[in-house]
């Protein structure tokens, strides 16, 4: 075991914090605590799946008492009844297999709870437990200081129960059940026509598969129906009419056959199609259970908030019960929910969530504080001046255009085609009727119904599903979570990339100072130090602050040339601080980094680094972004770093600051007026009205478990400088779509030549279709695998 | 040769049998975490025999 790094949690150990317990190093008295309880219960067997699975339990002192409260439990749990409850809890933290074991032994650590299931996908775990041996809180508190807080919001407040669709399983069973003895059933007629024994049997045969094409038609394929039936109506002609019409003229034309015995039918082929299309709309369902992307201001509000009753008595409150003239106890990192007036004398309030301006602003007693921002620091009171709804956030947000909008339908590339493809098909089939219709009339309804069921563009309505459904997964792999396949359509169409500032291209840590060069001795920084003094240039100040306490002397002689450096004397030494060709040393690439170079009686000592918050890789991804795609920087701060931002980034990046959240919003809607596709990388609650406005809005989260707004897509934000590769794996994508419709129209055209000679032998359809379903499916996958590992 | 009746109605209710089987485990719900029963069923064994060998290691960092 590595003794650098806690057994528990496997952060770094500070050497002089390191606590020895049982032989095991911990980094702190939480994870060594942890370690204890699991020893006592016999549960070591936790750091045997995974090393150092664990988490340090944060103090959640007096957080949870709201959960005393018998309305707010009731309306937390999935089930009630005397004896036993039954909750769900979301764990950020479930990450391995040591989790789901742990997880699911908490009755060993907590008597009264009967069983414990986890789902790993949705990070959520489901706990039975006998209301009268324990109680919700308490289970909160242990999961709490084993390390797995669960987050509680007041979006679980209003939890509605989820209704699980599985009607596709239904759907795809059932049409498999019925492809599969089809298929068996139709194979003596491929081959033998005529023979004595199909001669006997063949009644029993058409009309048992029949019977057998009965479910899938009428219950598997009745999305297909009533997609259609919706776009006709809407005057759209999208890929599901030829595939509703393809399966219903199989189905008639069938049944005519077999009973006026022309034949055995189509069944086999209708059966396989609606089997395959199922399954391509099964692979494209991909969803991240556990992210959510139809979030608002309800996930980051707690449920329940400390009130200070008249009499001094504090007393959990639920939110929405919060009154004017309240008074309100917010601790250390709870989120402000309600406008109102501050009545401790001083309040530092990170407003991260609402402005993105990551320092946290100083409020003395008297100052009105705004429902969103979180309290650093030690506890505060306030007042109530608002209620929830009627808080200046909460307003926000239900403010129409921060919500995304539904009715913006998006046509996707499979409807582009086929509002070509279905016209050009009918025409097709009726041409071809009124061709034939003058020699032969029941040839002429046999070519007719042929084309209509070569043609049914199974393989057409395949390839986007397969294609996208892949990317999609691959993405996910690199950390890109996408809400939907579509997502990757409109990711290849965009060509305007607007970054928010603060939180997306800057990271969230402060920023440092290093120094290179030789090392300086007390002397020469006190020398230093007090150089600096006399500068007003924000390098200055910056570096003036970095360097330690020293004694003050006074400058002999001091002179500042503006944008190149400062030249200061005390008596005999001369101190000369600023940039390369300042001092006229010749460093490599200095336009890359912020530095002060140093000299000291005129020679080079070496030089101040300051390393920008900015992200890794963000001068490289500007580069290679700005050859494609128009870029903006859109930036709710003030200009302060316009000169450093324009130094880094390609001249034709456009720079806009002191942007409202509206404003931000208003900005996107002007591009896309100018008929810009845009998508908008954000973060934060201040960017959730243009992230909802734009094409695509992705979401940079530096924990993907923690909450993002409304999105698109969400990305992890070390992926951040990938950001060029997704984009042009989502256009390969697209390639890879046409290359394939090119594919299956091929196809269709083989089938088609047999269709309107009037050849078409149930056989020759039984062999095209899934042939062509395996090429197209294989080819897919293939060429956006290949392209992604590009 | 009309053997054939019963033998395809065997093959047909066989086939229904299993149509019925899947639809009861898609609707108790068995489809929708294909995650973790995979690793629960490999603990199992982990609690009986504790302590006598249990550096099993299971690799489950990721989920797709």
């Amino acid at each position: 075991m590595n003794v650098q790094n806690c057994f528990h949690c496997g952060n770094d150990i500070v050497k002089q914090e390191e606590i020895i317990f049982d032989e095991k190093s911990f980094c702190c008295v939480g994870c060594k605590t942890v370690y204890e309880i699991f020893s006592q219960n016999d549960l070591t067997c936790y750091y045997d799946f995974e090393n150092a699975p664990g988490a340090t339990p944060q103090d959640i002192k007096g957080k949870y008492d709201f959960l005393e409260n018998e309305d707010i439990v009731t309306k937390l749990l999935d089930f009630q009844e005397d004896s036993t409850h039954i909750v769900s809890l979301y764990i950020p933290h479930i990450h391995c297999s040591s989790c789901i074991w742990i997880l699911e032994n908490l009755q060993k650590l907590q008597s009264g709870v009967s069983t414990s299931q986890v789902n790993f996908h949705e990070k959520k775990v489901r706990i039975t437990y006998d209301p009268k041996k324990t109680n919700l809180k308490e289970m909160v508190l242990l999961l709490s200081a084993i390390g797995y807080e669960p987050y509680i919001s007041l979006e679980n407040y209003e939890n509605k129960k989820q209704e699980v669709d599985r009607t596709l399983f239904y759907k795809i069973g059932v049409a498999f059940f019925s492809f599969g003895n089809i298929m068996l059933l139709s194979f003596p007629e491929y081959f033998e026509v005529g023979e004595f024994w199909i001669e006997q049997y063949k009644v029993f045969f058409r009309w048992l598969i029949f019977a057998l094409s009965l479910p899938p038609f009428f219950y598997s394929a009745s999305g297909y129906y009533v997609s259609a039936w919706k776009s006709i109506k809407s005057g759209l002609l999208n890929i599901d009419i030829p595939i509703a019409l393809g399966i219903v003229v199989m189905f008639v034309r069938s049944t005519i056959d077999i009973v006026f015995d022309y034949g055995q039918g189509f069944f086999d082929s209708m059966c396989g199609l609606i089997f395959f299309m199922l399954l391509g709309k099964l692979f494209q369902q991909k969803t991240y259970n556990f992210l959510s992307f139809e979030r608002d201001y309800k996930s980051y509000f707690p449920i329940a908030i400390t009130k200070i009753l008249a009499n001094g008595t504090e007393e959990p409150v639920q939110v929405y019960d919060i009154e004017k003239g309240d008074r309100l106890l917010i601790r250390n990192q709870e989120l402000i929910p309600v406008d109102g007036i501050l009545i401790s004398p001083e309040a530092s309030i990170d407003y991260s969530f609402v402005t993105g301006e990551a320092v946290p602003i100083i409020k003395k007693s008297g100052d009105k504080v705004y429902a969103g921002g979180k309290q650093i620091g030690k506890v505060i009171e306030m007042e109530v001046l608002h209620s929830v709804s009627q808080s200046y956030l909460t307003q926000l947000w239900s403010n129409d255009v921060f919500q995304k909008k539904v009715d913006q339908k998006y046509k996707t590339i499979t409807d582009t085609i086929s509002r070509y493809f279905t016209p050009a098909l009918l025409l097709l089939a009726f041409v071809s009727f009124g061709f034939w219709v003058f020699r032969d009339v029941s040839t002429a309804f046999n070519v007719f119904t042929a084309i209509l069921i070569v043609a049914c563009p199974c393989a057409l309505a395949l390839t986007a599903p397969f294609t996208l459904g892949n990317v999609l997964r691959i993405m996910g792999n690199r950390k890109l979570y996408l809400k939907n396949a579509t997502v990757i359509e409109q990711l290849a169409k965009v060509d305007t990339i607007v970054f928010d500032k603060t939180g997306t291209i800057t990271t969230n840590k402060k920023t440092s100072i290093t120094y290179e060069g030789e090392p300086l001795n007390e002397s020469e920084l006190k020398l230093l130090k007090n150089a600096l003094r006399g500068s007003n240039h924000p390098l200055s100040r910056r570096l003036y602050d970095f360097i330690p306490h020293q004694e003050k002397i006074e400058t002999t002689a001091f002179e500042e040339i503006i944008g190149k450096g400062i030249f200061a004397t005390f008596g005999e030494q001369k101190v000369k601080l600023g940039s390369s060709q300042f001092l006229q040393h010749m460093s490599e690439n200095t336009h890359k980094k912020t530095k002060v170079h140093v000299e000291i009686n005129g020679i080079y000592k070496g030089s101040y680094v300051f390393n920008n918050q900015y992200r890794e890789g963000l001068e490289q991804l500007f580069e290679n972004l700005e050859k494609q795609y128009n870029l903006v920087v859109l930036s709710g701060d003030n200009d302060g770093e316009r000169k450093i931002l324009e130094k880094m980034l390609p001249d034709s990046t456009t720079l806009v600051f002191n942007q409202k959240p509206e404003q931000k919003l208003q900005y996107i809607e002007q591009l896309q007026k100018q008929g810009r596709n845009v998508m908008m990388v954000g973060d934060g609650l201040n960017d959730a009205g243009a992230l909802a406005q734009s094409n695509v809005g992705i979401s940079i989260s530096e924990n993907v478990n923690v909450f993002s707004p409304a999105c698109d897509g969400i990305l992890d934000a070390v992926q951040f400088s990938k950001i060029n590769y997704f984009m042009r794996l989502s256009k390969n994508a697209m390639k890879t779509i046409m290359m394939s419709f090119g594919l299956s129209l091929l196809y269709n055209l083989i089938g088609l030549s047999y269709a309107v000679t009037g050849n078409l032998l149930p056989i020759v359809a039984a062999i095209i279709m899934p042939l062509s379903t395996i090429t197209i499916v294989s080819f897919v996958t293939l060429m956006s695998n290949f392209y992604a590992r590009k | 040769m009309s053997v054939i009746y019963l033998l395809i109605c065997i093959s047909i209710v066989l086939a229904a049998t299993f149509l019925y089987i899947f639809i009861r485990a898609v609707r108790s719900g068995q489809f929708d975490d294909d995650y973790t029963p995979s690793v629960r069923m490999l603990f199992e064994d982990e609690l009986k025999k504790k302590g006598n060998n249990p550096k099993t290691k299971i690799k489950t960092e990721n989920q797709d």
